[in-house]
Parts: C-alpha cells; sequence; structure tokens
C-alpha cells in the first residue's frame, strides 16, 4: 500500500509550496476487492492542509470556468489554508448542493483539474480531493448552512431524484421555492442510489446530502410512478412550474443470438439488485444470480462499475470491448482501479453470439477480433470485425453494458415535444420544453452524460426558474 | 409506510391483502400492477391489483406464498413498507371499452389468475358487458374468490384437474367447446396455461390477450429483467406489457425466465427460515 513519502517543501515568491501532488491513500486493491466500503479513504487534516498549500490563487482562476457549475475554487481552498473548513464550506455551498457526491464522482481530471495552471508544468492542485474533504467534514461537524431567503410561495415539482433533480430542488429552495419531487423509486437519489456503487459513492453519503435538501423544506415523495400515478398535464396544473430530470435509465441490449439466456443481464439490473437492493450483503433479500467467470460487455463508467462489483463478489470478472484501451470511455481512474483490483481486460473484441444450454443457461460466447482503422477525415478511428477470426469463450454471465436510452414512461399523455433522438426537446438555453412552465434537463435532454452535468443543467433550470418567477 | 387493514389467509397458500394506497389506485385501471415491499429491506414484488375502492383508496391484493419474500408479506400485519403503482398499461379492452362494443368475451383464468381476472369483468360489467369466465386450477381448494367472480360475471365454468369441483379437466376442455360463442380471450394464469390457451384460439383465429408475470426489479423499465420475446422482439412486461397479444409470446422462453433464480431463491427460504427458528 502507498504511503506518502517526505514531500520536497520549497520556498517559491514568498510561499511554502511543496511540487508534489498529495495523492489520496486508497485500500489496497487484494482487500478491497473482496469488500463494498469505499476504496478511496479521503484526506487526512494534515493532507489537505498541505495540498491546499499548493494553490497558487490565479488572478483569474481557470479552475473555476472548468467547472460545470461555477464553484469558487480558490476562495474555498484559501479558507482551508486558514483551516476554517466551516467557511470553505460555506463557500461550495453557494453554488453546489451536493460537494460530497461531485468530489468523489465528477471527472475532474477533464474539468476543474484539467485547467489548473499548476497542471502545466507539474500536477494539478487535487481540486476533487479537496472538495470531498471538506464535504465529509461538514458530514462530520454537522454543519449546515442557514439560509435566509423567505418563501416566496411559489411551488415546483421535479419529476425524479436523480442528480439533475437534486441540484435543481436545492437551487430552488436556496431561493425560497417551495419544492416537491417525485421519485418512482423507493429510495432517492436516482442514478446516485441505484446505479454508482458503493465503494465509489457510499450509500450514506447520499443520504446525508438527500437529507440536508430535506432541512431546507424540500419534499420527497417516493414510491409515484409519473405517467401512471400522476400524469405531468396534471403536475402542470397544480404546480407553477415542473422541471423533469428523468435522466437515461433504459438498458440497451446487442440484438444478438442467446442474449434472452438466463445469464443475461443488463449492467442496470446488476447494478440495482447491488446497489438499491443491498445484494451484495449477505443477508440480503434480493438475490444476485452466482456466476464463476462474468463477461461485462462495454468500456464506460457503468461497465467499470458492474464489472468491479462482479469482481468483489468473487467472480472471474472481465470487461470486453470492441475498441482499444485509448478508446475505453471510462474515467482512466476506473480503469486503473479495476485493473488494480484484478479486472481483466479483453479489449478489441466483441461477442456475435450467446450459447446456452438446454436450461437456457448460458456456457459462452462466441467472439470475434477486432480492429481499427486508419483515423478518419474527421480523426476518429472506427474498428471493424477481422475476418475468420471468430473464436469461443466460456462464461456463466453476460452484462450488457452498452449504454442506456432516454426512459419517457413519465411523459405518458402529455403533448411534450421530443426530438428526432427521441430526447426532451428545450429551447436554444437548453431548459425550457414545449409545454408551459416546463423545464428539463439532464440525461433526458442529452442522452446518457455524467453526474456533474446533470448537475449543471439541473442548476441552470433553477436559474431560470427564479428568473421567471421573480416578483418584480 | 402503508396501513395494512387486512392479511388473511383465503386458501391453503393464498392471502388478501388490503392497504391504504391511495395514491396507488387513484388513476389505476385494471391490467395494471404494483410493486411492494414488505419492509425496508426486503425485495420488491410485483403484484397484479386485484380490487380497489378509489374513493376509500383502499387496494386488494391476492398473493400467493411462493418463497421467502411473499412468506415475509404473509407475516405482515400493520403497515408495509412500500406500495408503488399503478405500473404497466391497462388492459386494452378497459382502457378503450368503447371499441370493443358488441364482442363476446370469455376470460380464462388460472390458480391466483382470477384475482387479475376479477377487476376486468367487474369494470367492463359497468360498461355494459356481458362477460363469462373460465376458471380452473388444481383443486376445489386452491379455487378462489368464488363468490366475488360469480357476482360480476354472466356465467362462470370451473375446472379442476381432479374433478374435486366443477368440471374435470382444463380450462382448454371448456374452452374447446365454448370457443364459438365468443370473438375475444383474454387468458391470465401459469404460463403453461396461457401458451395452451394461445394455442386453442390460434387455430380460430381469436384474438387472445394474456398477462405476463415475468421477474422484475424496479417496474419501471430501469432494469430489463421482465424482458419477454414478443413477435421475436425484446420487450419489457413493466412498460410494454403486463398483457400481450397472446399469439406472438414465445411462451417456452418465459417459461425458462422464471427460473432465473431458482437456486438463489432456494438459498435465501432457507436462510429465513433458520433465522426464523432462531428467534
Amino acid at each position: 500500500m502507498g504511503t506518502n513519502e517526505e514531500v520536497p517543501w520549497k520556498a517559491l515568491g514568498g510561499v511554502i509550496m511543496n511540487e508534489e501532488r498529495v495523492k489520496m491513500k486508497a485500500q489496497d486493491p487484494n482487500v478491497r476487492n473482496k469488500n463494498f466500503e469505499e476504496v478511496e479513504l479521503g484526506f487526512t487534516k494534515e493532507e489537505a492542509l498541505k495540498e491546499a498549500s499548493r494553490c497558487l490563487h490565479c488572478k483569474i482562476p481557470k479552475c473555476v470556468e472548468g467547472c460545470p457549475v461555477n464553484i469558487m475554487i480558490p476562495e474555498f481552498i484559501a479558507a482551508l489554508k486558514e483551516d476554517d473548513v466551516k467557511k470553505a464550506y460555506d463557500v461550495i455551498s453557494e453554488t453546489s448542493s451536493l460537494p460530497a457526491i461531485c468530489g468523489r464522482v465528477c471527472p475532474q481530471e477533464k474539468q476543474c483539474e484539467s485547467k489548473c495552471v499548476r497542471g502545466l508544468k507539474g500536477e494539478a492542485v487535487a481540486i476533487g480531493s479537496l472538495e470531498r474533504y471538506v464535504a465529509d467534514e461538514a458530514i462530520k461537524n454537522n454543519f449546515t448552512t442557514i439560509i435566509k431567503v423567505p418563501k416566496n410561495k411559489v411551488t415546483v415539482a421535479i419529476v425524479g431524484s436523480g442528480p439533475a433533480g437534486l441540484t435543481c430542488a436545492g437551487d430552488l429552495a436556496k431561493a425560497g421555492f417551495e419544492v416537491t419531487i417525485f421519485e418512482v423509486l423507493h429510495k432517492a437519489g436516482g442514478v446516485l442510489t441505484y446505479g454508482i456503487p458503493e465503494f465509489r459513492l457510499p450509500k450514506s453519503i447520499v443520504e446525508n446530502q438527500v437529507k440536508s435538501l430535506k432541512k431546507l423544506g424540500v419534499r420527497i415523495r417516493t414510491n409515484i410512478p409519473v405517467g401512471n400515478a400522476i400524469t405531468l398535464d396534471n403536475l402542470q396544473q397544480e404546480f407553477d412550474a415542473v422541471f423533469v430530470g428523468t435522466g437515461a435509465g433504459l438498458p440497451k441490449f446487442m440484438g444478438i443470438e442467446g442474449e434472452d439466456a438466463d445469464g443475461v443481464f443488463s449492467a442496470n439490473e446488476i447494478l440495482t439488485r447491488i446497489n438499491l437492493m443491498g445484494g451484495f450483503r449477505e443477508d440480503a433479500k434480493t438475490p444476485i444470480k452466482h456466476a464463476k467467470k462474468a463477461y461485462v460487455i462495454g468500456g464506460g463508467n457503468v461497465a467499470m462499475d458492474a464489472v468491479r462489483c462482479l469482481k468483489r463478489l468473487g467472480v472471474d470478472a472481465h470487461i470486453m470491448y470492441r475498441r482499444g484501451e485509448d478508446e475505453l470511455p471510462a474515467r482512466q481512474m476506473e480503469v486503473h482501479h479495476a485493473k488494480e483490483e484484478g479486472v481483466q481486460f479483453d479489449l478489441l473484441q466483441n461477442p456475435v453470439r450467446i450459447l446456452v444450454d438446454e436450461q437456457n443457461n448460458v456456457t459462452g460466447m462466441e467472439v470475434v477480433n477486432m480492429e481499427l482503422t486508419e483515423p478518419g477525415e474527421d480523426g476518429r478511428r472506427s474498428v471493424r470485425e477481422v475476418e475468420g477470426s471468430n473464436h469461443v469463450v466460456e462464461c456463466d454471465m453476460v452484462v450488457m453494458a452498452l449504454g442506456t436510452g432516454p426512459n419517457h414512461e413519465a411523459l405518458k399523455g402529455s403533448n411534450i415535444v421530443l426530438t428526432e433522438k427521441n430526447l426532451i426537446q428545450v429551447d436554444e438555453n437548453g431548459t425550457k420544453t414545449s409545454l408551459d412552465n416546463v423545464y428539463a434537463g439532464g440525461d433526458a435532454v442529452t442522452g446518457a452524460a455524467t453526474v456533474i452535468l446533470a448537475m449543471e443543467a439541473g442548476k441552470k433550470a433553477a436559474k431560470e426558474i427564479i428568473e421567471r418567477f421573480k416578483t418584480v | 409506510m402503508y396501513k395494512i387493514l387486512k392479511n388473511e389467509k383465503i386458501s391453503p397458500n393464498s392471502y388478501l391483502m388490503e392497504v391504504v394506497a391511495p395514491e396507488a389506485i387513484r388513476n389505476a385501471l385494471p391490467g395494471q400492477f404494483v410493486i411492494v415491499m414488505g419492509k425496508e429491506d426486503s425485495e420488491r414484488i410485483p403484484l397484479t391489483i386485484y380490487d380497489y375502492d378509489t374513493n376509500k383508496g383502499i387496494l386488494s391484493l391476492i398473493y400467493q406464498v411462493i418463497g421467502a419474500s411473499t412468506e415475509e408479506l404473509s407475516t405482515l400485519t400493520d403497515e408495509i413498507f412500500a406500495v408503488v403503482g399503478p405500473l404497466g398499461k391497462p388492459n386494452e379492452i378497459c382502457a378503450n371499452p368503447n371499441e370493443f362494443k358488441g364482442k363476446r368475451i370469455i376470460y380464462v383464468a388460472g390458480g391466483v389468475g382470477i384475482a387479475p381476472v376479477y377487476p376486468q369483468v367487474k369494470y367492463l360489467k359497468s360498461k355494459g358487458f356481458d362477460i363469462d369466465i373460465i376458471y380452473g386450477s388444481r383443486e376445489k381448494d386452491l379455487l378462489l374468490i368464488r363468490d366475488k367472480a360469480e357476482d360480476v360475471a354472466r356465467k362462470v365454468f370451473y375446472t379442476t384437474d381432479d374433478g374435486s369441483f366443477g368440471e374435470q379437466g382444463f380450462v382448454t376442455t371448456v374452452l374447446e367447446r365454448e370457443i364459438h360463442n365468443y370473438d375475444i380471450c383474454v387468458a391470465i394464469g401459469p404460463v403453461i396455461m396461457m401458451k395452451n390457451v394461445a394455442d386453442v384460439t390460434r387455430k380460430y383465429n381469436m384474438k387472445t390477450i394474456v398477462s405476463m408475470n415475468p421477474l422484475m426489479v424496479d417496474g419501471s423499465g430501469m432494469c430489463g429483467a421482465c424482458r419477454c420475446e414478443i413477435e421475436g422482439k425484446p420487450k419489457f412486461a413493466c412498460i410494454d406489457g403486463p398483457e400481450f397479444d397472446g399469439h406472438q409470446v414465445n411462451y417456452e422462453l418465459a417459461m425458462k425466465r422464471m427460473n432465473i433464480y431458482k437456486e438463489e431463491e432456494k438459498e435465501k427460504w432457507e436462510q429465513m427460515k433458520k433465522s426464523l427458528g432462531k428467534h
């Protein structure tokens, strides 16, 4: 297990700075691949202060531009340097409702940290890790940011309690709106609850963030299938505004032979059984299919989550992806963690048929090798099958992680306009739908993307709703 | 939490539960279903709606004890953790009764399948339909809510495998004999029964609707566990169904897919029995 070695310190422009980024400690790969506890352990106070000292406090902070919700990063880090965690938390809370979640699951390397000036010559400041530290301290010490805005009596219904809905709810509640969230499942959080595994985002963290929204006065009504129990039209009549953040929850399948076998699952099913239903626990009431060897088909974050869950359940867990290592769409960190934990990567291969016995159990797959073509005019390399390379691999479980499509069950019976791609159509500002006072954002509008982009959309919609109902 | 008004045994292996769940039934139509969770850590169980009183907000369910989760359900007395609904699409005839005016409809129910058949017949009766039911089970004791069924149907034909009540034989025996009196068939029961009914009606080219009851987790289109093969294409019973054209269903596959978690479920039941024994 890698510990932090003595970091060289040196004076630069009157500021004491260490050059190397403080690495967050993690559970040993060979221990964590057998449990569902969090992989990364978070910063200690000393580590946080040391890392905070690396921030240069640029006059024009590029990192803020890189953050979809524009957290005032240098300000919160400055507060941290002064050892004022409460102030740091207040600064973050001004723009983000869910810092404990963002600090864990945002792809910071592509956002704030990619713009950090320190990254030009060395390593960027570990902004995500610092955010997580502040948020975790806030939870530990029960910090609350006091909101003094009076209630404005404007009511907003939010459909779906995923990252878009929760963020929108938080911002509106802070502005005095009366917010009610409708959720079809029995727990709030959407993909944060059913999708992202415990070892990457502990459910206690999600519950805590939901609780802090409730403290702001947000009502959360679970077990309500909008579209059936109550329609979008009903909500439009009963509330002053509606935000639709229903995500992209519909799993895709390949359409190949054998896909209806008893051992073939969507990644959503595996993840839902494990995360939402707690299926990984010994005494869980929701079963998970036993398997010896599983292939997860796909190379995105959902594929990594599913394969790492299976590994932890003692399965010989493989990723099969039709492109190469460089093309894996998952966060680098997730790929790295998966490899450390012993997940096998079978790249440039694709199943063409799932082999099934008489009882409909999976016995293997017929697989074809793939090769990358030369980059086309758009610079993108596509893939093609290598002729005559078909071969058979043995396995007893196949998990499809091929991406998800929008699930418009909640829109049933409404005239809301959809795009050609079957997504909710919004105006040029990106939030207003074709229906009066109905806004939308997140994966239901963009197609499957990331948690933070959904949060950004929720934030943007909240801003428009606040603007729309501003009393003159 | 939802209040339980009643949870009583109505046959050697079936229970009738009444819960206060106004939201789950406010916009419900026959053919739709709910998902219930006994306790916070329970499995999500899809159950067809048996009866509902929209004014009082009371939902009635009939369920069979077939494993650990339904066993747990049968032990509840005061409260149930979750009731989610209505889910799925309503029965096509109940959703558009005017389109089916004048059609002669026969319902075929097998075992606990009478539970979802009852509200459909009741609803269609209120829309002016005269409906007959063929209701079969293994033996007399497993025939449920006979008086209720007789209340709403014009005629109920009973069959039992052992001849202990009604005609001895299968529902298909009666169906073959009576089929010339009807235009449309709705069959709800064990998959094998629905398959056999569809085999009969196919010969007469009679429109047939069946209600599939595959494994489910969320019931909202998210997990794909409930996929059935309809006309050679995968469909999700939770959002595309649960009712489908009976002549387009791949029943063999549906039967095999019921067994996905057979081994694991058996273990869970053993585990539960053990832990109950300890207390």
